[in-house]
């Protein structure tokens, strides 16, 4: 009521919309939104693991199959991603195109090389018989730690792209946002990895 | 808010620095290697004080990463992002707990203690 006598009283127009809003933070609040909905995904699948685990069937466990310094070094190459992407974002922030496009590709190589490690742990696991089919336990296995290759993947696709994007048209505002977004994504895959080398493989190992 | 949003203008209220990323870093080797000595070298008694032990790094860790390479505080998106952060970590919790409850106690139940046989009886 005594709002509106004083607008009356000052006879204008009032914009609470006063250009404060940022464009991108709908893209980025929208995407912060994604990754809690894949977090959901992935904590099924914990929860999966957590039930069938467990369930060995008859067939090797955790302890008989995992090779943890392996292990330790998908974690390292998955950190030192995660920190030279965090490089590469200063770089963004600074408005140098050569450091952004440097540190992206020091990004993927540390992302291939986690996924090359885990594909051979994969394929050296299904040549030794402890295929997905093998168990309830290797099932939600392969599905968890494969769920979150995929993730791996399509973001070292995604990352491609942005280089060739950034490389052709700069860090323009459009970049900045993308690469904003994908550093969520990178940084949200590690804090899913440390769910999985704690939860998998170190709890897994335990007898 | 608005001043904070101006000030960063491009980066949306995105504040890294080197040190950060380091501090995160360093935090992280530590946080990942003392879990992988406890369980490689056997170090605890029993294997369910280091299953305790490593979770509990676990979650010291998934903070330091939400702090130091997520940047997540209650400033982002004016606090939304947190408490999608927050809502998402409550149906987790509700869903973990209660899957790995109901299903222990159905695994429990459903074990065949008795004799099979006797299920020729069952009206």
């Amino acid at each position: 009521m005594q709002t509106s006598t004083t607008l009356a009283a000052a006879n204008a127009v009032r914009f609470y919309d006063n250009g404060d809003h940022h464009p991108q933070q709908g893209t980025l609040l929208g995407f912060w939104v994604y990754l809690m909905s894949d977090c959901l995904i992935f904590a099924v699948l914990f929860a999966v693991y957590a039930v069938l685990g467990r369930g060995y069937a008859a067939g090797p466990s955790g302890a008989d199959l995992f090779n943890l310094p392996l292990v330790a070094a998908n974690t390292a190459l998955l950190l030192f991603s995660s920190v030279t992407y965090g490089l590469a974002m200063i770089g963004m922030q600074h408005g140098h195109k050569k450091a952004v496009l440097s540190w992206l590709a020091i990004t993927g190589v540390f992302g291939l090389g986690f996924l090359s490690l885990e594909l051979y742990e994969f394929s050296h696991l299904i040549h030794e018989g402890a295929g997905p089919q093998r168990s309830a336990f290797l099932s939600s296995f392969f599905t968890l730690v494969g769920t979150h290759g995929l993730h791996v993947t399509f973001g070292t696709i995604w990352l491609v792209t942005l280089m060739f994007q950034v490389g052709r048209f700069g860090l323009t505002t459009e970049n900045k946002r993308r690469l904003m977004c994908l550093s969520m994504f990178w940084h949200f895959l590690d804090v899913i990895w440390i769910g999985v080398f704690t939860f998998v493989y170190l709890m897994g190992v335990l007898p | 808010m608005s001043e904070h949003l101006n000030a960063t203008d491009d980066h949306g209220g995105y504040h890294a620095s080197v040190k950060g990323y380091l501090t995160g870093f360093l935090l992280s080797v530590v946080l990942t290697a003392i879990p992988f000595w406890l369980v490689m070298a056997k170090v605890l008694p029993t294997s369910g004080i280091t299953a305790l032990v490593i979770l509990g790094f676990a979650a010291v860790q998934i903070v330091v990463h939400m702090v130091y390479f997520l940047h997540m505080n209650t400033r982002v998106e004016g606090g939304w992002s947190m408490l999608a952060l927050l809502f998402t970590a409550v149906l987790v919790m509700i869903m973990l707990s209660g899957s790995i409850w109901v299903m222990y106690h159905l695994n429990t139940n459903m074990m065949p203690v008795h004799d099979m046989t006797e299920m020729r009886n069952m009206p």
